[in-house]
């Protein structure tokens, strides 16, 4: 069986795609859990709202970046009110109690798109059509969009917390809460500002990616699982750490389903988490602590 | 009875303890104190096993028990108090005392009821009543005030009939009142058996010790009766600062 | 002793604090004077540090009051505190590690309501009083020396210009030549007139930068004195902090 180069080369740009997406989606998982030790598994249903609500704004406006843009922020006001309202409260009791209370608040999101916006998938259409000639491919231009917004969008955020006033104040509550409550950070709305970002990239990687799949009610549960796997191999917490597992796992799923069915190929990622708890529980792409 | 040799601990390039050497006697009442970080709890770590010294010896009775697991060595008679108190909060009183009792006893039979054991009934009870808790057997452990709680402990050690008991600041969080009754309760047990006690309550330490050693910086800077501490002008210095 | 003749800037009127069912505080009444300098001795375990976090609303007492200039904060969070003029330097420094000392610095800088002139003015006013941070800006907190970031711990406080600082043990494992230059700071602070509770075990160094001092033990003060009429070599030093 020779070596198919160029299927490879093919499989290389699609896991790259891929990953962006799940690394956009993770970086806000993993945000969340290292400012917060929140483990949000309402996560995916905000990526999935984030689809439906892009879904009425396109109808509404017709354009699609408008329709990224405010499904966005609505679903990042949504997750503001969802950690006062319910994440708030639980600040300082049993972890499992918070992981319970996302958990629900998963529930009840997934009926409700499901109520509201029926069992029949929804159609985005693609912002940017066209393709370009990709070997013996037609590559649709829009994935490439994608990625590189993807990876926009996550460079902001970089940028925001090593530049910004209050990336700074993100980035020291996150390695000492009490000091920074104890320099004059109000911690209590720095959590429901990174619980608010962290829904608002779930939401516009919902949004990106909605031209490529349906958007259903469902559709959450095939990325939140991934998403959580990324961030235990990149290390939780690191923002770095995310998009580089997030590539590196998407990578070897697309190199996988070469020769194997895509849904045996996503047994790698298994694989891969199963690996790094044995050897580097800490994540793969972060230092080991002595 | 038991005497360390040499004992040192480090954690990569710091040094908890330096090449301590202890000897305590068979019914010593041996207080260690020092200044914090002075590697007083990594000493009472490695007696009770937790853990591993770098190098040196731990010699109980003649025998090396150094890097022995926790269990092993409370078997061979050392037993602990812990400075956060480590009771079974929604056990009663007694089943705290009786399980630590039955640690001693072996037995296969799954099938009997444990109130059957009754000499293990009698010890338990003996305990809490030596350390003047058998009035509160029945209560549970999670409603006993907190200078119970600490004398809770101490009986839980002492259940396990120890030869040597490690008590890590048994006054911790007490009231003056409290403090008294745990005195007088350490001194009516420290009878039959050793006795270890880290404190930094001076006046417990003054009035139970029948020596004091001084740790500092993970080393032993003096060794003595109390007053001959209380004279000692390094002792002094390390304390004052001055 | 008579009462500082201005009212206090901090009064904590008999508190009690649990950690559990420990009980740590057992009743701790003492007052800090605008700009004074006020001394908390102990040994290891006495509430020393505890006094210190019930102030800054990170331990909620379970009885008892805490004011600042006459209004009641008990029970306020912590950042609110750290706004209203409360800075707070712990035992262990806790610098943010993986910041660098400018972000450090930054953390408390940037209120509300401060013109970035004034910040510039603040920032350049510390690092002429602490040049070593001047020159490590730009290097993560964690590369520091020991002595060096609790400069960097004082000097944040400092940020938030307060009203008193409340300061546990900055001379802690700190080399001879450290502590000399903590008495400094801490004169550097009395000229900007900003009050400071020490807590501390080193006696003479506390003795020559407070004004007054308590004694602290098993969670209560014992006593109270004027420093000028106290001496390392005293009895009462000896009964309260050594054996």
């Amino acid at each position: 069986m020779g070596i198919p180069l160029d299927l490879i080369l093919i499989q290389t740009v699609n896991g790259i795609v891929t990953g962006m997406i799940l690394a956009l989606v993770a970086s806000g998982l993993t945000l969340i859990f290292g400012i917060m030790d929140v483990v949000n598994f309402a996560h995916g249903e905000l990526f999935m709202l984030g689809a439906y609500f892009g879904v009425l704004v396109l109808a509404a406006t017709g354009s699609f970046w408008v329709a990224l843009v405010v499904a966005t922020l609505m679903v990042a006001l949504l997750g503001a009110v969802l950690q006062v309202t319910t994440l708030r409260p639980l600040i300082g009791r049993d972890p499992l109690m918070t992981i319970l209370t996302t958990f629900g608040i998963s529930l009840v999101l997934q009926n409700y798109a499901l109520w509201q916006f029926g069992p029949v998938a929804r159609k985005i259409s693609e912002p940017v059509t066209g393709h370009f000639p990709l070997f013996y491919l037609e590559y649709p231009v829009y994935r490439l969009v994608i990625a590189l917004l993807s990876a926009a969008i996550i460079g902001a955020l970089w940028l925001f917390l090593k530049f910004g006033k209050y990336g700074i104040w993100i980035r020291a509550t996150m390695q000492d809460r009490v000091m920074a409550q104890a320099m004059g950070i109000p911690v209590p709305w720095v959590y429901t500002a990174v619980f608010a970002i962290g829904a608002g990239m779930a939401a516009a990687s919902g949004v990106l990616f909605g031209p490529m799949v349906g958007v259903h009610h469902a559709m959450g549960l095939d990325w939140i699982l991934r998403a959580f796997i990324v961030v235990v191999v990149g290390g939780m917490g690191s923002l770095g750490g995310s998009v580089a597992a997030a590539i590196f796992i998407s990578l070897l799923e697309a190199y996988a389903s070469i020769w194997v069915s895509p849904a045996q190929a996503a047994i790698v990622s298994f694989v891969v988490l199963i690996l790094t708890l044995l050897f580097r529980p800490t994540g793969l792409f972060v230092p080991t602590p002595k | 009875m038991l005497r360390t040799e040499d004992l040192s601990v480090r954690f990569g390039g710091l040094s908890a303890l330096s090449s301590v050497t202890i000897e305590v006697g068979r019914a010593e009442l041996r207080a260690i104190i020092g200044p914090n970080g002075a590697g007083k709890s990594t000493l009472f770590n490695c007696l009770t096993g937790v853990l591993r010294p770098t190098s040196g010896r731990i010699l109980l009775d003649g025998v090396d028990i150094a890097g022995l697991p926790p269990d092993r060595i409370s078997q061979r008679g050392i037993a602990r108090s812990y400075q956060i108190t480590n009771i079974l909060p929604n056990a009663t009183t007694l089943e705290n005392v009786r399980i630590a009792a039955q640690s001693r006893k072996h037995s296969w039979s799954m099938l009997t009821h444990h109130r059957a054991f009754r000499d293990i009934m009698e010890k338990a009870e003996a305990t809490l009543d030596a350390v003047g808790l058998l009035a509160k057997a029945d209560d549970l452990a999670a409603n006993l005030s907190h200078g119970e709680q600490r004398n809770l402990e101490i009986a839980i050690a002492l259940a396990t009939e120890p030869r040597l008991l490690c008590l890590d600041e048994p006054t911790a969080g007490m009231s003056a009142a409290e403090t008294r009754d745990t005195i007088e309760l350490i001194r009516r047990v420290s009878k039959s058996l050793a006795i270890l006690i880290v404190e930094h309550d001076m006046q417990v330490v003054m009035e139970l010790a029948q020596r004091i050693t001084v740790l500092h910086y993970g080393e032993i800077l003096a060794e003595g009766t109390p007053a001959e501490i209380q004279r000692n002008p390094r002792v002094l210095e390390v304390y004052l600062k001055t | 002793m008579s009462a500082p003749a201005a009212e206090a800037l901090v009064e904590v009127e008999a508190i009690h604090t649990h950690y559990g069912k420990s009980h740590i505080l057992d009743g701790v009444s003492l007052r800090v004077g605008p700009g004074e300098v006020v001394g908390l001795l102990g040994r290891n375990g006495v509430g020393k540090s505890t006094t210190l976090k019930t102030i800054m609303g990170l331990v909620r007492p379970s009885q008892g009051q805490v004011r600042l200039e006459g209004e009641l904060i008990t029970g306020l969070p912590p950042h609110h505190l750290a706004r209203l003029g409360i800075g707070y330097v712990p035992e262990d420094r806790r610098i943010f590690r993986l910041l660098t000392v400018m972000e450090n610095l930054r953390t408390g800088l940037d209120r509300a309501g401060v013109a970035e002139a004034r910040k510039q003015a603040l920032l350049q006013k510390v690092y002429d009083y602490f040049p070593v941070l001047a020159e490590r800006r730009s290097q993560p907190g964690g590369t520091l020396s020991g002595g060096e970031q609790q400069m960097l711990a004082i000097a944040r406080a400092m940020m938030l210009e307060p009203k008193i600082i409340l300061l546990d043990e900055p001379t802690e494992g700190l080399m001879p030549r450290m502590v000399s230059q903590i008495s400094e700071i801490i004169r550097v602070l009395r000229r900007e007139h900003v009050a400071i509770l020490l807590v501390e075990q080193n006696v003479p160094l506390t003795l020559a930068v407070s004004e007054r001092v308590y004694f602290m033990e098993k969670g209560t003060i014992r006593y109270h004195a004027a420093a000028a009429e106290l001496h390392a070599g005293d009895a009462v030093v000896q009964q309260y902090l050594g054996i």
